[in-house]
């Protein structure tokens, strides 16, 4: 199947203010999205997942920021970085929509919801403004906001935290885009809430029919919604996987402790004195990026090898079809080295 | 003064006092509205603002003389009395009747010169904030230069090279070289607005930078240009006020309050009236509009809540 994202060899680079040098928040990040799956891109704060989905978008504050030359998105067969500005709007909030992590300042505290909403339909589609705000309360209807007719007049600020989020997804799905990409969707809300936005997500992707790409460091998010996952580390993928085989075999250390450092309510962790897992140390600053692999610092299986030389992208076997499953690691050559150092 | 004239003056002042007390009622239901008269001397000021206002569109009923009518060239400069109000001036003018006709003029060419000043302002601060680079440098550099003037001078010679300058032209120029400070303060607003995640929301919807400039950013930035501007107009007055008495503002015989307060200043001692009372109406619309703006400065910020 023709894939309907393709990202290959994405690099987003800043120029840091002071002169200081380049910080290369994204280097070399490649994945495909597949026509209405869900993907889930996963890792720590700073490695790299928003400035991925902004630069899908070409949203990256230039200056500081560039796009370097090799990286290529393709979006149904046309190079998003190659397009006229005037196209590429056509594409934004169109075809490919955006959901932010802050529901309390993504919205605009001077126009009511219903407003908002009605933007991008009133952008795109040219609907006149008494149709487009029937269309925002068929929106708010399907997101799931009651008295829609009521809160369609409403200002953000008349509304919840929740409820504001559900605004930000009915905004980013008035033009039924082929692509939404949800940059930490749940991350400002309740526990609660966040449940009931991923339903949400899910129940309008099946409807719609919409790829989603779901960026989180929340592990949990991933295994109920995504189809595969991408998890990434320091500006690059490290592993990349079908959600089933990646919760059930994660082979790239950095994963295995992303999946140990959730807290399990059936199996409390033995070791350790039942103290929660943790990864030492913390993602290195993207201005300096370690040699080798970019994970060593931090690995408890690391050798000499690790620290000289920085590995390709390894196919990981297993079932489906080959790189299915791939992962950034030595590890895959000599898997006997998989004991920790003492 | 007839009766007629007495009539309308009294009518005039209880409608704006009616419609001051409406205003109040009504926007006291609103948060902005209590911190907008909670301000000592909003109310006083608003009053003042809407009385000469009300005054100036009547002035063909309120005034008892045309304003160029020269009564009794025999005999100027009557005093105060229920016949000339604020006496007459130096060529036998009635001072009441010029002063409410001036009202027309200062008023007028102060909201005006204010209204240019803060669009282009407005404009030129919105543009440079946000493309920000090359642009910014060098819109800010030419609001240096335009603020190291001194804006009398600048009009002084513009006014100079024309002989009979015409009275949109005077405006233009009064509005024209006012806007520099209003830049600024847009562009540091601009500034920072344009980081805001619901503009990154709005650019990611498929805005354009027009979109995105006149719905999410300038709305979310009128607060302080309306404050400003508020402020601005009384400056404008002034400016107008000094060259009208300088001589090389509104040509004589329309009425200004600032060229009124000219014809009559070498009579001071003999016949005060002719140029005190056009003075006190500067200086009471500029102290009111002072006020109105403090108070709307107050009402259009929600952080003075708990003040």
């Amino acid at each position: 199947m023709e894939p309907l994202l393709r990202v290959r060899d994405l690099k987003t680079y800043f120029v840091t203010e002071h002169g200081s040098g380049t910080a290369r928040a994204v280097d070399g990040v490649s994945f495909e999205v597949q026509p209405g799956e869900t993907l889930g891109i996963v890792g720590e704060s700073g490695c790299g997942k928003t400035v991925t989905s902004l630069s899908i978008l070409r949203l990256i504050p230039e200056p500081p920021g560039h796009i370097r030359p090799g990286s290529f998105i393709e979006f149904e067969g046309r190079n998003l970085l190659t397009l006229e500005p005037r196209e590429l709007r056509a594409i934004r909030g169109n075809q490919i929509a955006m959901i932010f992590q802050e529901p309390m300042t993504s919205l605009n505290p001077v126009f009511t919801v219903g407003d908002q909403i009605a933007e991008a339909a009133i952008v795109h589609q040219r609907l006149s403004r008494r149709a487009a705000r029937t269309r925002a309360i068929e929106m708010l209807n399907l997101v799931g906001i009651p008295d829609p007719d009521e809160r369609v007049d409403h200002y953000p600020h008349q509304m919840s935290g929740g409820m504001r989020q559900r605004v930000m997804i009915a905004m980013a799905l008035v033009c039924h885009p082929k692509l939404l990409i949800a940059d930490e969707p749940t991350t400002a809300l309740d526990v609660t809430i966040q449940a009931q936005i991923l339903e949400l997500l899910d129940r309008l992707q099946a409807d719609l029919g919409m790829a989603v790409m779901l960026i989180t460091h929340d592990l949990g998010v991933v295994a109920g919604s995504a189809d595969r996952v991408v998890v990434m580390y320091a500006g690059q993928v490290v592993e990349q996987a079908p959600t089933t085989a990646l919760f059930a075999r994660p082979l790239h250390p950095y994963t295995e402790g992303l999946l140990a450092s959730v807290p399990r309510l059936d199996a409390p962790p033995a070791r350790e004195h039942g103290r929660l897992h943790g990864i030492p140390g913390q993602v290195p600053a993207a201005t300096a990026w370690p040699d080798g692999c970019r994970f060593h610092p931090r690995c408890r299986y690391a050798w000499d090898r690790c620290r000289a030389e920085a590995p390709p992208l390894l196919d990981a076997g297993g079932e489906g079809e080959p790189g299915a499953h791939t992962v950034r690691c030595w590890l895959l050559t000599e898997p006997r080295r998989r004991t920790p150092h003492p | 003064m007839n009766l007629w004239n007495w009539l309308a003056l009294g009518g005039a002042a209880v409608l704006t006092l009616i419609v001051v007390a409406e205003l109040r009622r009504r926007v006291r239901a609103t948060a902005a509205g209590r911190r907008f008269f909670r301000h000592p001397t909003a109310e006083l000021g608003l009053f003042v603002l809407a009385f000469f206002v009300t005054v100036a569109i009547a002035a063909p009923v309120v005034a008892p003389y045309a304003p160029y009518y020269q009564i009794d060239i025999e005999h100027p400069d009557h005093a105060p009395s229920a016949q000339f109000l604020l006496g007459t001036d130096p060529l036998s003018r009635d001072v009441w009747s010029r002063l409410v006709y001036g009202a027309r003029v200062s008023l007028g060419i102060g909201a005006v010169a204010m209204l240019v000043a803060a669009t282009v302002g407005t404009a030129v601060g919105a543009v440079a904030g946000y493309f920000r680079r090359g642009v910014d440098a060098a819109l800010m550099r030419l609001v240096d230069v335009g603020l190291a003037m001194p804006r009398i001078f600048v009009l002084l010679m513009a006014v100079a090279l024309w002989e009979h300058i015409a009275l949109w032209v005077l405006v233009l120029l009064i509005g024209l070289t006012g806007w520099f400070g209003t830049s600024r303060l847009v562009r540091a607003e601009v500034l920072s607005l344009r980081e805001r995640e619901f503009v990154a929301a709005a650019r990611a919807l498929g805005a354009g930078a027009g979109r995105v400039i006149f719905r999410h950013v300038l709305p979310n930035a009128a607060a302080p240009i309306i404050v400003s501007g508020a402020l601005g107009i009384g400056h404008m007055m002034l400016l107008e006020a000094g060259l009208s008495f300088l001589g090389l503002g509104v040509p004589s015989p329309a009425p200004s309050w600032g060229n009124m307060i000219a014809d009559g200043w070498h009579k001071m001692s003999v016949a005060w009236w002719s140029s005190t009372f056009p003075g006190l109406a500067i200086s009471l619309v500029v102290m009111a509009l002072n006020a109105v703006g403090d108070a709307l400065r107050d009402a259009l910020d929600p952080r003075k809540e708990a003040a």
